[in-house]
């Protein structure tokens, strides 16, 4: 049984309680920006492998990408995307205007690693919640960043679910902060195995193995 | 007329002139190029991970032999062959391999894009294939274009000149 045999019911909670986590990080979010920020219901997409650059668009555009693992009982990646410009604007929102360094094609040491801070509390927030909800014990890691190719991003972040099967499940949320026109991508990606976990604390694991959320289909 | 064919990750794909192989976004995927100049055929593999073999242990079914190194260059090979390239005429071109994020704590071990490479670059010696040239490493995604019609791999990267390899 592979990832392309998730029931709705089964693709409803896990959306559900990505509803939850990403809730928390819009409110953060809110908060740090002042600003009214939406969100999108969260997607739960299975993707095979070979296809996966082009799940945003033009591949070969550069976006910002901060990415942070998770571990714990459920081990995850987690990763966020931003347009460059979006992204100093974010940045520039926490920095005083004579610490912003990002210059031409380069990003500042500031603004990166405020930019991982963002990764950071949106995480937190995330994390915090979906943990409270699935009683599992979740801690995520120090962020890391990268500007380039959207494609090279994804296919970096999701490379080694391909040790176990030949899909990835995606859960994509995105972010938007309406009067400053931003829109961030959230990915929650589940390592292979813990699909099955956190099938199984939401109550609808079902018939689904607990070797898989890896399987390649049948 | 000339025909781009994409090359997802995990994929094989072999193709003549005058058709261009591409891979976009390797990240730390290493896009491995055969090409024999005589027939001005060639084949390309996205390869994602170093070895089967540790991965999913002896025996196991691979069902995409294009993912991990040693089971994609054996398969590119036979696909060539079955065209009529010779192994001897083959030239060897490698691209991608990069460490795009970098965690705290990290050992050499958890670093795949380091691995796929040389992983590659020992099958392709004990396989007694010529490397003819290289682009890899570094911490920048790639884009590959392999022209089947030169043998040439031009290599394009976020903020920098095009590489021709």
């Amino acid at each position: 049984m592979g990832l392309q045999h998730l029931t709705p019911l089964q693709k409803d909670a896990i959306k559900e309680v990505s509803n939850i986590g990403a809730a928390h990080a819009a409110t953060v979010l809110h908060q740090l920006l002042a600003e009214k920020v939406s969100m999108t219901v969260p997607e739960v997409s299975v993707v095979a492998l070979s296809d996966i650059c082009e799940v945003l668009g033009e591949p070969e555009d550069p976006m910002i990408g901060v990415y942070l693992r998770v571990f714990g009982e459920a081990p995850s990646k987690i990763l966020y995307l931003f347009p460059r410009e979006e992204a100093l604007f974010l940045a520039g929102l926490l920095l005083a205007e004579e610490d912003r360094q990002e210059d031409g094609d380069i990003l500042g040491e500031l603004e990166v690693s405020a930019l991982k801070e963002i990764g950071n509390i949106l995480t937190g927030a995330y994390v915090y919640a979906f943990s409270n909800f699935t009683g599992l014990n979740m801690l995520s890691s120090v962020p890391a960043l990268t500007y380039d190719m959207v494609g090279a991003i994804l296919n970096t972040v999701l490379v080694d679910l391909g040790a176990s099967g030949d899909y990835a499940l995606l859960i994509e949320t995105k972010l938007k902060a309406c009067e400053v026109n931003i829109t961030g991508h959230f990915f929650l990606v589940p390592d292979p195995g813990t699909l099955a976990i956190i099938l199984d604390a939401l109550g609808v694991k079902g018939q689904w193995p607990n070797s898989s959320g890896s399987e390649c289909p049948k | 007329m000339a025909e781009f064919i994409r090359v997802g990750m995990s994929e094989i794909a072999i193709s003549r002139t005058p058709d261009v192989l591409v891979a976009i976004g390797l990240g730390s995927c290493v896009g491995v190029c055969f090409y024999d100049p005589l027939l001005k055929c060639g084949g390309m593999a996205h390869v994602m991970l170093p070895d089967s073999v540790q991965i999913l242990g002896a025996g196991a079914e691979i069902t995409k032999p294009g993912k991990f190194v040693d089971t994609a260059l054996p398969e590119l090979l036979k696909k060539l062959t079955e065209l009529g390239a010779l192994p001897s005429r083959l030239e060897v071109k490698i691209a991608g391999g990069a460490q795009m994020f970098c965690f705290n704590g990290d050992t050499d071990r958890m670093l795949i894009g380091p691995r796929n490479v040389e992983a590659t670059e020992q099958l392709l010696t004990s396989l007694d294939l010529k490397l003819a040239g290289k682009n890899t490493g570094g911490n920048h995604g790639r884009s590959v274009r392999f022209d089947l019609a030169t043998g040439m791999v031009t290599v394009k990267m976020v903020n920098s000149p095009d590489i021709i390899i």
